[in-house]
């Protein structure tokens, strides 16, 4: 039962000016701007546009500051603010394969054609803590070398000229927007996927790691893991024409995975994909097992694991859902309590009064 | 093709240029323009966008998430529309966009656009973008394969 109540306002009002105060943290330090998160923690920065589902640094780097690093509550801060704008509508589908890599490597081919091509990455790093990041390191100029073919044709579409992988699924249509339309079991693939590239990393992790440690056989290879810039296309009602709207960075991942075929099937590897803004491979090769491992239903695999169930899967990776119902717990609960505590009493007597009976009676043998 | 796909496409062109461009770099580089008078036809306003990613990379379409996006619509006092859009929300940086799609299909200004603003914006996004490439192909692996024991000539 919920009853209004009312007071508190005074001391709401001055714990957000706490929380402010707090935010600041010394005041001898100097203020946090946003192009230093922007540019400084840009990994956080794409964290907060995935899993919020809205592409903006800017937005992203403002909503890490008010958040003060949290990034669950910056996350819901920029699903907060999107739905103040209104939409003009759906981009042209981006194609990853015009990709200007920065990073582009396979797990699978060694001399794969385009090359590998390492980037930014933190592989091979010690992951010992670097004294000289303290304070003023100013880096080396990164090398340059003439770039005589970037192109970089994708792994799939290598195996899949020789039949060996399967072919992805056609169509031109969507067949639900998670924004506007609740969701519905059984759900379809490009359903799931949009609930994976907005899923909260860590649960999408920890989920891919137990469909590799055995929970679904399954055994996947890193066909490709590509990281740069696409650009992005809109057709334009007013102008009738499909413009140029920029570009923005993502990360795309495509999992290899064998499947034994069956009576009507010839042996072949199967695939899944994952892709999200910015430079998060983490998310991507996670978000591409899961995919793999909910495609069960549509491979005729036993689901035995909780990464081949759709509802469970869907129903929890979302984030801002789950804090929010995690969290909800803190805020007042005084009537429920009160009438728990009521039956909780009344139970504790009645149990007293049978254990007061069952000893006279016992006496009285 | 015909005469409205070529402009079309120097269209595309001149948008990409712009869309890649910062603000204060549109901005500086009209100041060599004396500008002709226009009216806002759409007042500049942000909105989203739905950006879209394909299943395997190369099957059906999906929602990724949505995107920021800013645009705008201008009209020259001599008639022509133009039509600015942009990711981000920068209203003037896609008013400034729209201002130079109008440019470009007038008679009078296309040349000098494509002198004063187009050419030099698309040497610096060219620039940039071969910087990039050029550092991303430095991390390119060269493979070399040890051999093992005794070399058998």
């Amino acid at each position: 039962m919920y009853v209004a109540a009312k007071g508190g306002e005074r001391a709401i009002e001055n714990a957000h000016r706490l929380l402010a105060h707090e935010r600041r943290g010394d005041k001898n330090v100097a203020e946090l701007r946003l192009d230093q998160i922007s540019e400084q923690l840009s990994l956080a920065v794409d964290r907060v546009m995935s899993e919020g589902s809205l592409f903006d640094r800017e937005l992203a780097a403002l909503a890490i500051k008010q958040a003060r690093g949290d990034l669950i509550e910056a996350i819901f801060l920029v699903r907060a603010f999107r739905t103040t704008l209104p939409r003009f509508g759906s981009a042209e589908p981006i194609n990853t394969g015009d990709m200007r890599v920065q990073r582009r490597i396979s797990a699978t081919f060694k001399d794969v054609p385009g090359g590998q091509i390492l980037g930014p990455t933190f592989d091979y790093t010690h992951r010992l803590l670097d004294p000289a990041l303290e304070q003023g390191f100013i880096p080396e100029e990164p090398a340059i070398t003439e770039a005589a073919d970037l192109s970089t044709p994708c792994i799939t579409d290598i195996l899949g000229s020789d039949g060996l992988i399967e072919p992805s699924p056609q169509g031109a249509e969507i067949t639900g927007d998670l924004t506007r339309d609740p969701l519905r079991f059984p759900a379809a693939h490009d359903v799931r996927l949009q609930n994976l590239a907005r899923g909260d990393e860590g649960f999408l992790l920890a989920m891919a790691y137990s469909n590799v440690r055995g929970y679904f056989r399954s055994h996947p290879f890193a066909g490709e893991i590509r990281f740069g810039e696409v650009e992005v296309e809109f057709f334009a009602e007013d102008a009738g024409l499909t413009v140029p709207l920029g570009s923005i960075e993502l990360t795309e991942c495509q999992m290899v995975n064998k499947f034994n075929g069956s009576a009507k099937e010839a042996p072949r590897f199967t695939r899944g994909y994952g892709l999200s803004f910015g430079h998060s491979e983490r998310k991507t090769m996670s978000m591409a097992l899961v995919d793999r491992s909910l495609r069960a239903r549509e491979l005729g695999e036993d689901v035995v694991a909780p990464a081949q169930d759709e509802e469970f899967i869907m129903s929890h990776s979302d984030n801002v859902q789950a804090a929010g119902f995690v969290e909800h717990l803190k805020l007042p609960h005084y009537v429920d309590f009160q009438s728990e505590l009521g039956l909780v009493r009344k139970l504790r007597q009645e149990f007293a009064d049978a254990n007061e009976a069952l000893l006279v009676e016992e006496a009285a043998e | 093709m015909t005469q409205s796909d070529i402009q079309n496409i120097k269209r595309k062109a001149l948008m990409t240029v712009l869309a890649h461009s910062v603000l204060s770099e549109i901005a500086e580089h009209l100041r060599a323009i004396s500008l002709p008078a226009y009216e806002n036809l759409r007042e500049p306003e942000n909105g989203l966008v739905m950006l879209r990613g394909r299943i395997g990379g190369d099957g059906a379409p999906f929602n990724l998430g949505e995107a920021t996006v800013s645009r705008a619509a201008v009209r020259l006092a001599s008639g022509e529309i133009g039509f600015g859009y942009a990711l981000g929300r920068n209203l003037e940086k896609a008013k400034l966009i729209a201002l130079c799609d109008a440019l470009l299909q007038s008679q009078e200004f296309a040349a000098t656009l494509e002198e004063k603003v187009a050419a030099p914006l698309r040497l610096r996004l060219l620039g940039r973008r071969q910087r990039r490439a050029g550092q991303a192909a430095a991390t390119k692996v060269d493979f070399y394969t040890m051999v093992r024991g005794e070399a058998t000539s």
